[in-house]
């Protein structure tokens, strides 16, 4: 037999259990509606994994657990599902919270469910499972999930396993009526539950007010082979708190902040062992707890075997409620529990007891009065807190003080404001200073989280940008490489072109130039001299014939070092035009000055005649050069397409006589607005027979046109050619060349470069030869 | 003289001694950036809104330390008004109306149907709680929302919705409980007084 201790504090209120041990456990009705809440333990709600209109069979798995903390939720009856939506729970707030309506067939048919045969074969994990899977929680009132306290042997010692039978609440019978009527259950629980945690010993602590329980327990004790000890424990509230029984039965306080656990010790429900028993021997998942129905406004007070999401009015109803009596529905003990103002809130996993209170049973709070300090809360209070301090810290919204004057460890047992003379609800005062702590954590963390999260942000857009910037300062540096690539491509063939034409044109221009400008400076000193009629005019003489000789071998160099006119000799027709202009333009000059030499009588006169005369012929030989040169250049246009041309009887470019045609519509014109204009008699006449001249041979330039036209597309016809295909071959041909080339400048391999050269030559040869028959057409 | 002398020596090596201390321990001991800012960042709620007129909490929190009001924050409210005050030691005052009312806590609710996938609110909002892509639906993580009310505004075809927060069972708080009734006449009015106070 174990030893005894105490704790600090405790009060022994009125018990009031007598009344509802009278009745052996009953069977609760079976309601025409289940409510089943989403969440009826600690930790995350369930998740629905039915949907409106489906049909379940009783113990079918209808919500399952969402994170490591929560519990599945199973089928209470057979029938359909015909709402899932928020409701009221049974909850202090009132509020509602997501629910499962199950309409009830009366069937009250069973899903196929099995035991395990034998628990101790399997793998520990897997029989935890099992147990997770049946949805069972703590059933003394917290409702923490159950397989998470089975887990505890894996990362604690555990060595003392405390079955929490003591039930110090008044009016609660709940499990005092188990443990008379199912002791085998409870030991077979306790049996599963050491199997998994494997602690050195199991204690069972019971208030000695209990004492049919306590006989029954040891009854079943005695066929079992594990190591159990019934410690019996005074009455006295609160005993059945878990750290309370803890001290008890171990003498061993629970550091404040953390688990039993952490000192070796377990503590499970009777409530909670017997679901245990069921869900492992009989594959009954949690669908049901035993709920004491009390309280003077009920006429039978009893025990009830409850299936889960009854409503508290069948139960109320079954144990004959005075309705005219009831002043207070209260969920739960007189202690803890919360009044409850709707009957229709359903009974949920942790629902132990429900108290149909007459006004003379649980009067009305009476007004609270200042507190006196007198310390009586100090003295009741089991966790050895300091209440007053507590609630002036609440009042006064020092939450901050409270918390170090470890409101947390306050269990809300209500020993302190059932002592208080002056009648205040402490309790309400510590629960309203808990919530708003936690809160303000909750807040607080979100404002952690969304600060980290502004910070990633912040942090992601600078970084954005800076990429950004650096990938524009990339393109940039590119494209200034390629700009220079391009540049220097384009210089190296101008190179080329001028190394293969040296001396460098250019150089020879600015060359020339540069003779010239002295030629002229030399004339010019020459002009003043000779105006000024002073010596040395022979020197100067000397110098500018010097200076034209070397301009006319610079001219020389430069037109011999011009780009050779291979192509249709347009440049040179251009350039002995230019010589033509330029030796007019001497030839005036040089006649200027004779004319001013002369009429000043002076001495160069000869000399510049003879200049003049030089110049004249030059002049001269250039405008019969380029006269030369312009009617081979027109014989030659004309000639060069004549050749090919098979139906070209006008032998005339098809180009030229559609600008003769163009040059005659605008001549035409011209002279029509002038005639137009024209204001006298004689005037008109004679621009009359010049218009009429003008429109004569532009209708002979437009036949000779459209007769040109006309016999290049029967050439083409009677060659069977379409023109315009020919014309987009030719391009395509062209753009395959060039294809062709720039492959043949990337290509590296010899190979390949073979073979891409004789592509190349294939395209050429295609493309001139269509080149060819379109000349012979265009 | 001579121990005037020893005296006046002994001084000023104490002097010498302390100072090559303190030098040494403002070196050692110096503290980057400026803690009061952290402490007063932490108050804040960090919703980013910038209904105080700074870009941010951490900005004001800045503006705070170097003298601001601590009234500009209306999503904190009162609450951090007088966190604020506690913390650097002033007056509480109530909240500057010009920044905005305090409001319930909500979050940003986008009407799918009629979101035309802009970006333009996931561009606003200052914590990534928008999720979507260009012409593609968007929609709040209404986890990591703040309620800043930033993505509103931008929305060309106003389809976001600010809802306030539902207290569900878990997030429900315990009232306060009533103030004790006046024991003497003398005292009535006082606990009104000292509940109004709260």
């Amino acid at each position: 037999m174990s030893q005894v201790f105490s704790f600090h504090g405790g009060i022994h209120p009125p018990e009031n259990k007598k009344q509802s041990t009278r009745a052996p456990i009953g069977k609760a009705p079976l309601p025409q509606q289940l409510v089943l809440p989403m969440q009826q333990h600690i930790g995350g709600p369930a998740d629905p994994l039915v949907s409106v209109g489906d049909s379940v069979l009783k113990g079918q798995l209808i919500a399952e657990p969402i994170g490591r903390i929560s519990a599945s939720v199973h089928a209470p009856t057979s029938g359909k599902v015909i709402d899932i939506a928020h409701y009221p729970v049974p909850h202090a707030s009132g509020l509602s919270g997501e629910c499962i309506v199950i309409e009830a067939d009366g069937e009250d048919r069973w899903i196929e469910h099995e035991g395990i045969a034998d628990y101790k074969a399997i793998e520990r994990t897997e029989l935890i499972e099992h147990i997770r899977a049946s949805g069972i929680s703590g059933m003394g009132g917290a409702g923490f999930p159950t397989d998470v306290k089975l887990h505890l042997s894996e990362d604690h010692i555990v060595n003392t396993l405390i079955i929490n039978a003591a039930e110090c609440e008044p009016y609660i019978t709940a499990d005092d009526m188990l443990m008379r009527e199912r002791p085998h259950e409870i030991i077979g629980g306790i049996e599963v539950i050491a199997h998994l945690l494997r602690p050195s010993h199991i204690l069972i602590g019971i208030e000695d007010n209990k004492t049919n329980a306590i006989h029954a327990l040891e009854a079943a004790v005695k066929h079992c082979d594990l190591n159990i000890d019934i410690v019996v424990v005074p009455t006295k509230y609160p005993s059945g708190g878990e750290r309370q029984l803890i001290k008890l039965l171990t003498d061993i306080e629970v550091p404040a902040g953390k688990i039993p656990a952490d000192i070796g010790i377990v503590c499970q429900n009777v409530g909670t062992t017997s679901a245990v028993y069921r869900a492992v021997h009989k594959g009954e998942p949690l669908i049901s707890r035993i709920v004491t129905v009390t309280g003077d406004a009920v006429r039978h007070p009893k025990n009830l075997e409850v299936l889960l999401g009854t409503p508290f009015r069948s139960l109320l109803e079954a144990c004959d409620l005075r309705p005219e009596a009831l002043s207070r529905l209260v969920m739960g003990g007189p202690m803890m529990g919360v009044t409850v103002d709707n009957d229709r809130i359903p009974v949920i996993k942790t629902t132990n007891c429900l108290i149909a209170a007459t006004q003379q049973e649980m009067p009305p709070a009476p007004p609270a009065q200042a507190c006196i300090r007198c310390g009586m809360c100090e003295q009741a209070c089991p966790a050895d807190l300091l209440p007053q301090q507590l609630y002036w810290f609440a009042k006064g919204r020092e939450f901050d003080k409270a918390r170090h004057h470890n409101l947390f460890d306050c269990i809300e047992c209500g020993a302190c404001a059932y002592v208080c003379p002056s009648n205040i609800p402490l309790v309400q005062y510590y629960r309203f200073a808990k919530s708003e702590i936690r809160t303000e954590e909750r807040e607080q963390q979100k404002a952690d989280h969304a600060r980290e999260r502004f910070e990633a942000r912040q942090a992601r857009l600078e970084r954005e940008a800076a990429e950004k910037e650096a990938k524009r300062k990339a393109r940039a540096a590119e494209a200034a490489k390629a700009q220079e690539a391009r540049k220097a491509a384009a210089a190296k063939p101008k190179e080329e072109a001028t190394e293969q034409a040296t001396p460098d044109i250019k150089q020879l221009k600015t060359a020339a130039a540069v003779a010239r400008t002295k030629l002229k400076k030399a004339q010019k000193a020459f002009d003043e001299a000779a105006a000024g009629n002073s010596e040395g005019l022979a020197e100067l003489e000397q110098a500018l014939n010097d200076a034209r000789s070397k301009a006319e071998a610079a001219e020389k160099a430069l037109e011999a070092g011009s780009p050779a006119p291979s192509e249709g000799g347009n440049a040179e027709l251009k350039q002995l035009k230019v010589a033509a202009a330029v030796a007019r333009t001497k030839l005036k000059k040089a006649q200027d000055a004779l004319k001013n030499a002369e009429d000043k009588g002076l001495d160069g006169i000869d000399k510049l005649r003879a200049t003049v005369e030089t110049l004249e012929n030059k002049a001269d030989e250039a405008q019969k050069a380029f006269e030369a040169a312009q009617p081979a250049e027109t014989a030659e246009k004309t000639e060069a397409p004549a050749k090919p041309e098979p139906a070209a009887e006008p032998a005339l470019d098809a180009k030229a006589l559609k600008q003769q045609v163009s040059i005659m519509r605008t001549k035409l014109k011209k002279a029509e607005a002038a005639l137009e204009a024209a204001e006298s008699d004689d005037e008109r006449s004679a621009l009359q027979a010049d218009v009429d001249d003008l429109k004569k041979r532009f209708d002979e330039a437009t036949e000779a046109f459209n007769k040109v036209e006309k016999a290049k597309m029967d050439a083409a016809a009677q060659a069977g050619i379409d023109l315009k295909q020919l014309r987009i071959d030719a391009a395509m041909a062209k753009a395959a060349i060039t294809k062709g080339e720039r492959a043949l400048k990337k290509a590296e391999a010899d190979d390949e470069r073979e073979q891409i050269e004789q592509e190349l030559v294939a395209a050429k040869a295609k493309s001139d030869e269509l080149h060819k028959t379109l000349s012979q057409y265009d | 003289m001579g121990t005037v002398l020893t005296a006046i020596i002994v001084l000023l090596l104490l002097a010498a001694a302390f100072g090559v201390l303190l030098g040494y321990a403002s070196v050692r001991f110096k503290v980057e950036g400026n803690p009061i800012v952290d402490q007063i960042d932490a108050i804040l709620p960090q919703t980013q809104c910038g209904q105080c007129g700074y870009p941010g909490c951490r900005p004001y929190a800045e503006a705070i330390s170097n003298g601001d009001a601590i009234n500009k924050c209306p999503p904190g409210g009162q609450s951090t008004i007088e966190a604020l005050a506690d913390l650097l030691d002033v007056e509480a005052v109530p909240l500057d109306s010009e920044h905005g009312e305090e409001k319930p806590k909500s979050v940003a609710f986008i009407r799918e149907d009629e979101c035309i996938g802009c970006t333009k609110c996931i561009q606003a909002c200052p914590v990534d709680a928008i999720l979507g892509a260009a012409k593609q639906m968007h929609t709040v993580i209404t986890t990591e929302c703040t309620g800043c009310d930033l993505c509103v505004e931008p929305c060309p075809v106003d389809c976001i919705d600010m809802i306030p927060i539902e207290t569900t069972p878990n997030t429900w708080k315990w009232p306060e409980p009533p103030a004790p009734m006046d024991l003497i006449a003398t005292d009535r009015g006082r606990g009104l007084a000292t509940s109004e106070a709260h």
